[in-house]
């Protein structure tokens, strides 16, 4: 009895054994699709991979991340990406996922699409250097009363490369009632040069998860994490004059911007517009008109809508929209950069237009 | 195990394609020839890589039962070691054919894997075991039975490209029509019957 079960059970295992060794040993040489050369972006970047694998899994182990919800299943359509040669033909398992403009422009679903030979793809540029960053707290600077100046330092990876104007998302950890990990966006206030921090201004937003978490919590020396960079709110340059305006919090990527440009000294003319309620909002105003002072092809014009009696306030008064339509004449050869409250930011956008400013020339950042 | 039957090989590879084919008269393997039965290239890819699985499996089958299982006395689980061995089989015959076949690779899709679970591939080496064959009688049978499946599975095919464009009853339309098309094959396979006996 006990030697029956000792046998059967022993050869079913050894068959087994013995064929998922020759499936093995097939895979081996039949999957062995040698290396295989993905050119992403036109030569932007260039990986060797062994072939066989997913593309997907191939991107991802040469830490490039597109977005996947279903984890390789081809149930998502999220993992999109054009490519240009070396695809072979659409599988059966991709159609749901793509319409017929979408086939004709070359995309696939990369989970699907096995890398056999050389690859030319095409990713979106924000996705192709997207890292996670361990930082470090170096600095906490009060603004305002509701507004904090983080400076996180880049532990892991050490550097970040990135567009002036682009944000990175925050990761709160749990606490108090907050149970899990919150990620929220905000605008990098550095210069693309400053590339070993992280540098984000916080207003505290009231019931806000992780700007409460942020105010309330985090030291200097604490540990963070951040993702990025990501967005599509930077320097176009296609006009001379650049109108730029900022409300509250809103300054951060606005300053990044414009120390990209002085530092390139960049030959573009730029009118900062920086609204504010009253005295107390405002913050960094030596800081701009030092660059003011320093570069006359910079002006700062910073405004109050209402400012207290005592603020001793000599500058612009009104709405910053007020402001704005005093000081732009018309939209010959300027392109706009907004970043602020929603609010703030349609009735500029409404200013603009009028002006004569095209969707093509007004940028914001809906984030902020 | 019992001495072979005195039939010449070649004749069960004839039988098996016509008169005890795998489909019109044993009515195994009708899940996929129902499926995938609407284009004829289709099809027939299907039929070669079902033909190519059964001489392998049945080949390798005869080997496992002669040389594993009756030595070690492991008849009552010879149905799941069958399988196993065609499911390993099905795998790397799918990634070769991944490798060196590409376009028909895509073409088949989900029903390459499916051949693992197709019942005429475990019917051939069921009649194979049950009917005693020697080993050159078994592969041949599996030629013979895959060959015969390809057959009819393109044959259908080609009758539903022909009619794709015809006007059916509500009723009749798709797998029912496919059914009605099968039993009068199978009706028209039944003229073969008595020139080769094997069952």
């Amino acid at each position: 009895m006990w030697t029956s079960v000792l046998l059967t059970t022993l050869s079913m295992s050894g068959i087994s054994v013995a064929l998922a060794v020759v499936i093995l040993v097939a895979e081996r040489f039949l999957n062995d699709y040698g290396t295989v050369k993905v050119d992403i972006n036109g030569g932007a970047k260039t990986l060797e991979a062994q072939g066989g694998a997913s593309l997907l899994s191939t991107l991802a182990s040469h830490q490039v991340f597109l977005p996947s919800a279903c984890g390789g299943k081809a149930t998502c359509g999220l993992c999109k990406v054009k490519v240009l040669e070396g695809g072979g033909t659409l599988l059966p398992t991709e159609e749901p996922y793509l319409t017929p403009a979408e086939r004709a422009a070359g995309m696939r679903l990369a989970c699907q699409l096995k890398v056999k030979r050389d690859l030319k793809i095409e990713v979106p540029e924000a996705l192709f250097s997207i890292q996670e960053f361990k930082t470090r707290i170096e600095r906490i600077d009060d603004l305002t009363y509701d507004i904090k100046g983080y400076r996180f330092a880049l532990l892991d990876p050490p550097a970040i490369s990135f567009k002036a104007g682009q944000y990175v998302q925050l990761y709160s950890e749990p606490y108090g009632q907050v149970k899990e990990c919150v990620f929220r966006a905000y605008s990098m206030a550095q210069p693309p040069s400053d590339e070993k921090a992280v540098e984000l201004y916080l207003r505290l937003v009231p019931d806000g998860v992780v700007t409460t978490w942020a105010h309330t919590r985090l030291k200097v020396g604490d540990p963070v994490r951040l993702s990025g960079p990501y967005g599509e709110f930077y320097l176009r340059g296609n006009c001379k004059d650049l109108v730029l305006i900022a409300g509250g919090s809103g300054l951060a990527p606005i300053r990044s911007l414009v120390y990209d440009i002085v530092e390139k000294g960049l030959p573009y003319t730029m009118t900062f517009f920086f609204g504010a309620v009253s005295k107390r909002d405002l913050y960094a105003l030596d800081e701009f008109h030092g660059i003011a002072a320093k570069h006359p092809n910079f002006r700062f014009v910073p405004a109050l809508s209402k400012p207290a009696p005592d603020d001793g306030w000599t500058g612009e008064v009104g709405l910053i929209t007020e402001v704005v339509d005093r000081h732009v004449p018309d939209a010959v050869d300027r392109e706009a950069y907004l970043c602020g409250s929603p609010g703030m930011l349609n009735a500029c956008i409404n200013v603009l237009t009028k002006k004569g400013f095209g969707n093509d020339r007004i940028f914001f950042d809906k984030f902020a | 195990m019992n001495a072979a039957p005195a039939i010449s090989p070649f004749v069960i590879f004839l039988a098996s394609i016509f008169t005890s084919n795998m489909i019109l008269s044993n009515f195994l393997g009708t899940c996929s020839f129902i499926a995938v039965s609407s284009e004829f290239k289709t099809a027939s890819g299907l039929g070669k890589s079902v033909t190519m699985i059964m001489v392998l499996t049945n080949m390798i089958n005869w080997l496992v039962y002669k040389f594993l299982i009756l030595p070690l006395h492991l008849e009552n689980l010879a149905l799941i070691i069958f399988i196993i061995v065609i499911a390993a089989l099905v795998q790397i015959v799918e990634m070769a054919m991944d490798r060196f076949l590409p376009d028909l690779y895509i073409k088949l899709g989900i029903f390459l894997p499916l051949i693992t679970v197709n019942c005429a591939i475990l019917g051939a080496t069921l009649f194979m075991v049950i009917r005693n064959y020697d080993f050159w009688q078994s592969t041949l049978f599996g030629l013979g039975s895959g060959l015969g499946w390809w057959l009819a599975i393109s044959a259908l095919a080609a009758i539903r490209e022909k009619m794709a464009r015809t006007k059916l009853p509500k009723g009749l339309e798709g797998p029912a029509i496919t059914f009605v098309i099968t039993g009068l094959m199978a009706l028209a396979f039944i003229g073969f019957s008595g020139i080769f006996t094997i069952q």
